[in-house]
């Protein structure tokens, strides 16, 4: 007989994410480990298989002798369903066997709205949520990624916290639980012990105490838990492990391609941006190693498309050089090799030329803001000038199709910012009726706003941010001054935006919140099918907490934050004199230019900055 | 211009027909072995599968055309450390015939019924009716099929109490008989299966010869 899983994979959509199998996935014989770790990414497989991050950690990992390392996705709508009518536990990929028997259950974490994958995850695993309620040590519960830096908002349901880069630190807690487990330590004692590795943070070892308004006044490091939690990062990414040989998923997913990370960290400093600031300090790897790992990956995995990505590729210092190298590589084998996010103020033609020289990829564009008044409150260092010479040069160069990013709401923002979006976008259709030179097609151009969402390490973190309607009449004010029919304008849900910054900024006490959603059916938050603002508003009600407390509420400057207890390397007094030069609309230079003393670089007792060292 | 005759069993038989040739382009490039491309704005590796497998059946005989850019023969040797888990290369010759020579398929049918299979008998009788009429779901809408004139012959089996085997030989192309609707037959007058599935077993010609 057909197992109750295969009779159901020809039912659902795309089953070729459910049964592993996939080139390059890592086997091992269960009888020839001794730690299995079940790693979960709380979204679908074809997000989850495209973030670089998991599949550096599966690496680290299954490197290990004696560790077995597996991985686990959210299931889209439908398989859930049938799993859930057939009884069938959520499964690891790989062994297909089930999540809540293996000694650890780890999660990366990238986002807000995939809190309730998480959850949900565990809920389909069969595992209790909450931390209390699992007594064992087989089964711990912990996570990571860049969301984690404000781990509050899950507290109560994962058992610790990996906060920074998981490169050197996830062998570590592997080690400490490998002995724990040999020892046969209680779970207690396993939390005191992990709590005293350098980044890791165990909620259940801080009491969080409640000023009569509701307000957090203070929080209380308990069984001599550390004070702070300093972030981990990678001292030396030329000595990091970087995956070249690497699984190559049968069934296509969103990043279909090789990601050759060049970079880690931000010279910019956009005050709006997380990345920017919790991935810092600067630090490259080189043109060398670069070049050698883009080859290996490429021969390893058969990819046609390779891209190099960081947070601003174009800030590399050896760019130039280095896609020289790939480029020739790549031409001669029909690779094609793609740079995102290129910065406009430094985007040049000869670099234009030679990425389309094998296909010619899109022209991308983030101003965020319209006005140049707001740009420098954000620090979002281009200028009007800067984008139209690029247009013009992009335009000239064969271009018709323009993608800009902007955000609405931003801290200051005023209808005068939002017209400004209007003005800028005229002006580059005005730019290429003037540089066109195939106006056969016609001009396309893509306008997207976000709507803004204050996030912890930032300058922005005391901001408040406004009201779904008020997002909504800025969004009216903007579509009403979009003349031509050259632009089509989305923006992103009033709605979505407004639980995210409730989420990104939330405490502890959002727990509760959480688990009634999920178990009223929220989940893949992120994704329109299944986005049901309804069940939200119903569990903040009946759980008694009041959401706009979290987005709409300005935080004071003395205010006791729920993400005090992490230290991400940056301190507090230089958010707050960025938030300071943003209400004076004063820019900060990039850290190439001038070191702005943010702390990043006294991490791990002192860590080179590459952007300092080019001073 | 060669061809490649391979199979797709296990886990693969979920991947779909665009992901397969995706998943052929890529195994090429890690053997080292170059595609030719298509011209163009976005060149991609020529590669064609034959006679589009439906999802979650498997097959020991499908085809796949490619050719490659330069000189150089290939193996299945060469080619089959770098396919995943199921998919496995058994012959690369040059093609000679073309495919719209290839008109039949012997696909194997199984029917599982957890609580009694129908008799052997039944099903045969079902099969050698005048007509048998299903209805077809497709994009466009239902429409009624008659099912025998696409099958050419066929042979039905109860190997135990809860299996029923349906082997038969069906049209490939023009028009093609996809063998779900012969267990959808059986299910719609001798009572619904808990599970069917099918694979393909061999491919023909008009002459009833294997076609390679």
């Amino acid at each position: 007989m057909t197992d109750q899983l295969h009779r159901i994979l020809p039912t659902v959509q795309k089953p070729a994410r459910y049964v592993g199998g996939e080139y390059g996935q890592i086997l091992k014989d269960p009888a020839a480990v001794d730690l299995r770790v079940a790693f979960c990414f709380p979204d679908t497989y074809e997000i989850g298989m495209s973030n670089i991050g998991m599949r550096i950690l599966y690496g680290v990992m299954n490197q290990m002798d004696g560790v077995w390392c597996e991985r686990v996705f959210a299931p889209w709508g439908d398989m859930e369903e049938a799993m859930v009518r057939h009884q069938i536990p959520l499964y690891a990929l790989e062994s297909r066997q089930p999540v809540k028997d293996f000694d650890l259950v780890a999660f990366t974490i990238g986002y807000e709205m995939s809190y309730t994958n998480v959850l949900n995850m565990l809920r389909l695993a069969g595992i209790p949520l909450r931390s209390q309620d699992r007594p064992g040590l087989q089964g711990l519960v912990f996570a990571g990624g860049v969301c984690t830096v404000n781990p509050e908002p899950l507290a109560d349901f994962i058992d610790f916290f990996s906060i920074g880069e998981g490169e050197e630190i996830t062998p570590e807690i592997l080690r400490l639980y490998r002995r724990a487990k040999r020892e046969g330590w209680e779970k207690a004692q396993f939390l005191r012990e992990v709590s005293k590795l350098s980044g890791i943070y165990v909620p259940s070892l801080y009491r969080h105490n409640y000023g009569d308004d509701g307000q957090l006044t203070a929080i209380e490091p308990l069984d001599g838990a550390p004070s702070k939690v300093k972030k981990r990062v990678v001292r030396d990414l030329d000595k990091a492990y970087y995956p070249t040989e690497t699984l190559v998923p049968s069934t296509e997913i969103v990043h279909d391609r090789t990601n050759l990370e060049v970079f880690r960290g931000c010279i910019r400093g956009c005050r709006f941006c997380q990345a920017g600031f919790c991935y810092r300090p600067v630090r490259n790897r080189s043109a060398e190693t670069l070049y050698r790992q883009a080859i290996e990956s490429l021969e390893a995995s058969g990819n046609h498309e390779i891209t190099l990505s960081s947070l601003s590729t174009s800030d590399y210092p050896q760019l130039p050089q280095l896609a020289d190298g790939l480029l020739d590589y790549c031409e001669a084998r029909r690779i094609n090799l793609s740079l995102p996010s290129l910065r406009a103020d430094n985007f040049s033609q000869e670099l234009m030329r030679k990425v389309q020289r094998v296909r010619k990829s899109n022209l991308t564009f983030a101003p965020e803001a319209g006005s140049q008044r707001l740009r420098d409150a954000i620090n979002k260092n281009v200028t009007e000038d800067e984008i139209l010479t690029t247009c013009a040069t992009a335009f000239s160069g064969g271009w018709n199709n323009v993608k800009l990013y902007f955000m609405l709401g931003l801290p200051t923002e005023t209808d005068e910012d939002v017209l400004a979006i209007a003005d800028l976008v005229g002006k580059i259709i005005h730019t290429w009726r003037e540089h066109a030179t195939s106006k056969k097609r016609g001009l396309s151009i893509n306008l997207a706003t976000a709507f803004f969402v204050p996030k912890p390490f930032t300058p922005f973190q005391w901001e408040a941010q406004i009201t779904p309607q008020e997002y909504m009449r800025r969004v009216r004010l903007l579509q009403e001054n979009l003349k031509s029919r050259a632009v089509d304008y989305r923006y992103h849900g009033a709605e979505l935006s407004f639980l995210e910054a409730v989420l990104a900024r939330g405490d502890r006490r959002l727990g509760r919140v959480l688990q009634y959603a999920v178990e009223h059916g929220a989940r893949l938050d992120s994704w329109d099918e299944y986005f049901r603002f309804d069940i939200w508003q119903a569990a903040f009600e009946a759980c008694g907490v009041d959401p706009t407390a979290y987005a709409q509420r300005a935080f004071g400057r003395e205010e006791v934050l729920p993400w005090d207890t992490i230290d991400v390397g940056i301190s507090k007094p230089f958010f707050w004199r960025e938030r300071e030069r943003a209400y004076e609309s004063q820019t900060t230079p990039d850290c190439r230019t001038a070191c702005g003393g943010c702390g990043a670089d006294r991490l791990e007792g002192g860590v080179r900055c590459d952007a300092k060292a080019a001073l | 211009m060669p061809r490649l005759l391979f199979e797709k069993d296990g886990e693969s038989i979920y991947i779909s027909h665009l992901d397969l040739m995706r998943v052929f382009q890529r195994a090429f490039r890690r053997a080292g072995l170059l595609l030719r491309h298509s011209q163009g704005f976005n060149p991609r590796a020529i590669v064609s599968i034959a006679l589009p497998l439906s999802l979650g059946a498997s097959s020991c005989c499908e085809l796949l055309d490619f050719d490659l850019e330069g000189e150089g023969t290939v193996t299945p040797e060469r080619i089959n450390p770098y396919l995943p888990a199921g998919v496995r290369v058994r012959e690369i010759y040059e093609r000679g015939r073309k495919l719209k020579e290839l008109t039949h398929l012997l696909v194997s049918l199984t029917m599982e019924y957890d609580h009694g299979a129908p008799e052997a008998d039944a099903v045969s009788a079902l099969f050698s009716r005048e007509t048998l009429v299903v209805e077809k779901q497709s994009k466009k809408g239902a429409t009624q099929v008659n099912l025998l004139p696409m099958v050419k012959s066929i042979a039905v089996m109860r190997p135990d109490a809860e299996h029923l085997v349906i082997q038969a030989v069906v049209a490939a192309q023009n028009p093609s008989l996809n063998p779900m609707l012969l267990a959808q037959a059986v299910e719609e007058h001798l009572g619904k299966a808990d599970f069917s599935s099918f694979r393909r077993l061999e491919i023909f010609d008009e002459q009833g010869n294997i076609f390679r």
